[in-house]
């Protein structure tokens, strides 16, 4: 039988605060707990924690649920939530700080497929300057779950004889004029 | 050419979204558009990058915003919605936010307000904007006789910012596409998230996602779907067999690009529209823009 | 030397109000410096200047020391700048001869340092000793009140008010601009939370009203100019043309029957639209006054000039109907008026998710008030617009509230008439009711434990804003219906409910007319646009201009309880002038040096209070000083300096300065 009683030393204010501040996340403490986000979100009924319940966590500062959570994860950036907000909150934008939080302290569920095609991504444009779809789920299944590559097979094909997929990697002739980041941080 | 259309491409063009790059060069042909491609652009970093690194996010738009510059694009065309918005957002949030204006720094020579300057358009909303149904009307050569479609704008051409059309029941597609004789149902699907990278990602949730779509759009009775984006195409196009597998539900239906069915109407030849990419419906796609048959009894 | 002040004899009073002066400021010190100011006859400081036995000491020093100026350094003058002016006026001395030096808010509660707080202390008073030898005697100007009063709007807040001070035999104009009284209150079935029948508690104050002689009633009317100031408004009246005589009505409403029109075709805004009317109607039977109305727009008559004229055969001797009737201009004078223009509510197709306009079966709730109401387009039959009897109904809280897409604010209604619509729906068709709220406010007397019994009654109560209205199926028992996707926040999943008919809790806004009021009748409103009250607290009722108030949702959204109360307290404001006859001006008001003014009309556009006019015969320019507030304007744009304001003139001000810089 699990026990889930919050302590106050598990919440901290001022990482909720730090949050407020990054571009986009003006808005979070205005929120109302209304729940119009997660309703109209089309991946609401997939998550652990619905929109709504991140926000409700992220500004009492639960960061390590809120880090640790699918939920971030599974948001598809389709800005349902931003426009419906009756406080104008990017919710979509607190999704991609937390997402890159969870990243750069590696709290994200091992091998979960969304967060590996996202490093693999990373990878590939911050080498060539242009990614290649082929290589990028190659990699990421390979990185993650090899066995849905098996399942992959028919689509594979159907790629392949209507001449959409193409293996040969695209690249940037300049690529010294990309931008480089050694390690990512967050915008101060 | 500086009174060129620039022509921002993104990844997916040049991949399993290659008949969009394919019917809008072939369209801009038909109406005398000049488009010419953004020199060694770079990938815009769609969802990815922006959940790993914000500054290196904004940066590849501030390059890419860069090049349009020095090649002097007035316009920057960006038929993926994915690349439309995070070229939109990364002037949107040079502009509002000081610690984002200050990572880009040295993009522009300094000079950021000439990467405001650069208009990034949606092909839909110039074809509607700088050509309009009207004029498209005009230019008709071909009469419809397909079905009856349903014009899919996904996420993230319409939201958050409402430019290129409204977030709720956009209608410019519409509208373009009913000028050149196409009848277009009404749904209320119009924006509804196709899960975007999560077919590849988290395969069950996207695949349904996409058969949510299907389903309405053959409920109100769509026959084809019309797309604006490569990834909502490629989502709603290579997994019906899997759905079918999976429900029992066979839909066999095409999923075209806009710029393909325009082309169509406007001339345009088959193969270089594209048509040969498709994976689901190819047999509605023959009967309807095939060669053989259109040349003989829909020319004008 | 002769003194050109003549004998100014300067009295200074340093306070030590407790210890809220006299912990930073050392006020011995500060009354010792004082005395050996120049014309300071006398210096004292005192622990509370403002009490009986403060200002005694000015009383009795005025009288035993021959002062003829007052000094004191205390607190603020919004405070007890009055106090001290009649503690002179009692002691015998003009009460303009005195100025007061704020040392409390200026000095001993913003500094720390005593040393620089009692230096600041003294700088101010060396200032106000220079300035106040320069004071001149002033009078308090009166103005008469005219007993009369213009209510403009005959909603419940119109009617109170006015029905108030006709009781207090005060004669009172109420406009209203539609066709009878009884506003928004009048569409409504039954009130919460007491259920009572709207129209039962409303039409007795309508017949009261009609039937009071102490109050003209002129509907389908507006007011088309306004001039004046307190006390003496002289107002225009536009009455529109009826085309039937109302003192010749006899209200059998036999035109109605008579009209060539067998059918109704007209949209009736009364119920909203969900029904038709004829081109001469009355907007509901217990219409006041009772006199039908015939809309030009519609009426064959006026659009081709052939019709039988049916309806004037059915008044028979009466002859009440007169098609040439033309508007008539009235001119009024009254001293007061009260503002019950009320509100409208928010266009729910302002919000393309819920589908307003698109689904036939999406209402908002003042339709489905018409709809349960047994005098209303269906005769109380909740039937959808497809004919069908509804099994599931939503009730969707906060359209067009608290929503920074839309209106910021909370309506303050909507939870309560959600609850209220919930049950009536209910108790009319059986049908099982979603309310789906953000908060449920029930703050009234009765309105927690309406809420309970609405909670009793089964009704589901959701919390979770809806995203979004669609036709959308997803599952089998979807079919044909319309489909609510929101967040059950407290059991804590997502859930689709399909739904038969839809209701919008719009909320209520300023009327789009607010800002042509506000124009006329020269007030403010806020950010929102609703009319501005004086002070949010201690003022709901005034407004900036004098003699103008406000009551009802005009001045902000509110329920029928405060409404009335809101309106008793307008009319008390107005009694309260009319009774005391007259009110009394400040006379820091600016005036023109005539001899000094070139006519150059400056001044007259930078009125914010349209005070000042030219006079033709001079060539000169001229204040009102009833009007004007003393902001001081004019007497800055002047360019000839020929504007002066009393209490402000140059050489107060000037000294004022040298008197801070003297002690540097």
């Amino acid at each position: 039988m699990q026990r889930e009683l919050k302590f106050q030393r598990e919440a901290d204010a001022e990482w909720a605060r730090r949050v407020s501040q990054r571009p986009g996340c003006e808005g979070l403490f205005s929120c109302l707990q209304c729940g119009t986000c997660s309703g109209a979100c089309p991946l609401s009924i997939y998550m652990d924690f619905t929109p709504r319940r991140i926000i409700a966590l992220v500004r009492e500062g639960f960061r390590t649920d809120a880090l640790r959570s699918k939920t971030i994860w599974l948001c598809a950036s389709c800005y349902s939530c931003a426009v419906h907000c009756p406080r104008q909150i990017h919710i979509t934008d607190v999704m991609y700080s937390l997402k890159r939080e969870a990243i750069q302290h590696r709290l994200y569920p091992a091998r979960f497929p969304v967060p590996v095609l996202a490093q693999e991504f990373y990878r590939m444009v911050g080498r060539r300057g242009r990614s290649s779809e082929f290589w990028l789920v190659l990699r990421m299944a390979l990185r993650s779950n090899p066995l849905v590559l098996l399942g992959m097979f028919r689509t594979g094909w159907d790629l392949v004889r209507t001449g959409r997929l193409k293996l040969r990697g695209e690249r940037v002739r300049d690529i010294a004029s990309l931008p480089r980041e050694l390690a990512p941080r967050e915008v101060a | 050419m500086a009174s060129a259309y620039g022509y921002f491409p993104g990844c997916s063009l040049k991949g399993t979204g290659v008949a969009y790059e394919e019917s809008l060069l072939e369209l801009f042909r038909l109406l005398d558009l000049p488009l010419a491609e953004l020199q060694d652009w770079n990938c815009c970093g769609a969802t990815s990058y922006m959940s790993i690194d914000e500054s290196s996010a904004f940066q590849l738009s501030a390059r890419n915003l860069a090049l349009a510059h020095k090649a002097s694009h007035a316009d920057l065309l960006a038929p993926c919605s994915a690349c439309y918005l995070v070229l939109r957002k990364a002037q949107d949030y040079m502009q509002k936010y000081p610690q984002v204006a200050r990572e880009m720094g040295s993009w522009g020579n300094g000079n950021l307000r000439v990467l405001n300057q650069i208009r990034v358009r949606h092909p839909l909303e110039v074809l509607f904007t700088d050509v309009g149904p009207d004029r498209l009307r005009q230019k008709i050569v071909r009469h419809w006789h397909g079905g009856s479609v349903a014009c899919y704008y996904g996420c993230q051409m319409v939201r958050p910012y409402g430019e290129a059309d409204r977030d709720h029941d956009p209608v410019r597609m519409d509208e373009l596409l009913e000028a050149a004789g196409v009848p277009t149902v009404d749904w209320s699907l119009k924006t509804k998230c196709c899960g975007g990278s999560l077919t590849g990602t988290a395969h069950q949730v996207g695949v349904r996602l996409n058969y949510i779509l299907l389903k309405e759009a053959a409920r109100k009775g769509a026959q084809a779907i019309v797309t604006v984006c490569p990834l909502c195409q490629y989502n709603l196009d290579a997994y019906q067999s899997e759905i079918r597998r999976d429900t029992g539900q066979r839909f066999d239906m095409p999923v075209l690009y806009f710029t393909q069915i325009l082309g169509w109407a406007l001339g345009g030849d088959y193969k270089s529209l594209g048509f040969p990419r498709a994976v689901a419906g190819r047999k509605t796609i023959a009967q309807w823009f095939a060669p053989a048959r259109t040349e003989k009894e829909a020319y004008v | 030397m002769s003194d050109p002040h003549g004998a100014v004899r300067i009295g200074v009073y340093t306070c030590h109000c407790g210890s809220n002066i006299a912990a930073t400021v050392d006020v011995k010190a500060l009354a010792q410096f004082a005395a050996t100011l120049p014309r300071v006859v006398l210096s004292r400081d005192y622990k509370y200047m403002c009490s009986d036995p403060g200002q005694e000491l000015i009383r009795q020093d005025i009288r035993d020391h021959d002062l003829n100026r007052i000094v004191v350094a205390s607190c603020s003058p919004h405070l007890h700048e009055h106090t001290f002016r009649t503690a002179l006026k009692v002691g015998g001395l003009n009460p303009y001869y005195f100025h007061m030096v704020n040392i409390r808010e200026q000095a001993s509660w913003v500094h720390v340092d005593k040393a620089q707080a009692t230096r600041k202390a003294q700088d101010l008073v060396c200032a106000a000793v220079r300035r106040v030898a320069f004071h001149q005697p002033l009078e308090r100007g009166r103005v008469a009140i005219h007993p009369d009063v213009l209510v403009l709007g005959g909603g419940i807040a119109g009617i109170h008010a006015a029905l108030t001070l006709a009781n207090a035999g005060k004669h009172v104009f109420l406009v209203e601009k539609e066709p009878t009284i009884g506003g928004h209150m009048a569409k409504f079935d039954k009130t919460f939370p007491t259920l009572d029948c709207a129209a039962c508690i409303l039409t007795p104050k309508m017949s009261a009203v009609r039937s009071h002689p102490n109050i003209t009633l002129w509907t389908y009317s507006e007011v088309t100019r306004v001039d004046g100031y307190v006390g003496n408004y002289k107002a225009t009246v536009l009455r529109h043309p009826r085309y039937i005589d109302e003192d010749l009505c006899a209200g059998c409403l036999e035109c109605l029957d008579a009209c060539v029109y067998k059918q109704a075709k007209v949209p009736d805004e009364f119920n909203m639209r969900l029904s038709k009317r004829k081109p001469i109607y009355i907007p509901f039977p217990q219409a006041v006054p009772q006199v039908p109305v015939i809309d030009p727009e519609t009426c064959i008559q006026f659009k081709s000039g052939k019709c039988k004229k049916t309806c004037i055969e059915a008044c028979g001797d009466r002859h009440a109907i007169n098609l040439r009737a033309e508007p008539e201009i009235e001119e009024i004078e009254v001293g007061t008026v009260i503002l019950a223009t009320g509100f409208q509510t928010f266009d729910a197709a302002r919000i393309p998710y819920y589908g307003y306009g698109k689904y036939p079966n999406v209402y908002t709730a003042l339709e489905v008030e018409r709809l349960v109401n047994a005098s209303g387009p269906t005769g109380g039959e909740v039937i959808l617009r497809d004919g069908r009897k509804p099994q599931t109904v939503a009730i969707v809280h906060c359209v067009g509230s608290r929503d920074e897409n839309t209106h910021r604010w909370c309506s303050r209604v909507c939870c309560m008439y959600s609850l209220k619509l919930a049950h009536l729906v209910k108790e009319h068709t059986g049908a099982e009711i979603f309310n789906f709220y953000i908060d449920m406010r029930t703050p009234g007397k009765g309105f927690e434990e309406f809420y309970q019994k609405l909670l009793n009654e089964r009704v589901h109560f959701i919390r979770g804003r809806v995203a979004e209205v669609t036709d959308w199926e997803l599952d089998p028992g979807e079919e044909g219906k319309l489909v609510i996707r929101a967040e059950d926040t407290l059991a804590g999943f997502v859930r689709r409910i399909p739904v038969d008919m839809v209701v919008l809790a719009t909320g209520l806004e300023p009327r789009a007319d607010a800002p042509e009021v506000r124009r006329l009748f020269n007030i403010s409103c806020a950010s929102e646009g609703f009319f501005l009250e004086r002070h949010p607290k201690l003022a709901p009722v005034n407004t900036f201009t004098d003699g103008i108030f406000l009551a009802g949702c005009c001045q902000g959204p509110k329920d029928i309880p405060d409404t009335v109360a809101q309106a008793g307290a307008a009319a008390a404001e107005a009694l309260a002038l009319i009774d005391a006859g007259y009110v009394e001006t400040e006379p820091n008001t600016a005036h023109v040096e005539e001899a000094v003014c070139c006519g150059c009309k400056t001044c007259i556009s930078m009125c914010p209070y349209r005070a000042i006019s030219f006079v033709n015969e001079i060539h000169k320019s001229r204040v009102n000083e009833v009007l004007c507030k003393g902001c001081g304007t004019c007497v800055a744009a002047c360019p000839s300096g020929a504007v002066r304001q009393h209490l402000f003139e140059d050489d107060e001000i000037f000294a004022e300065i040298e008197g801070v810089l003297s002690n540097a």
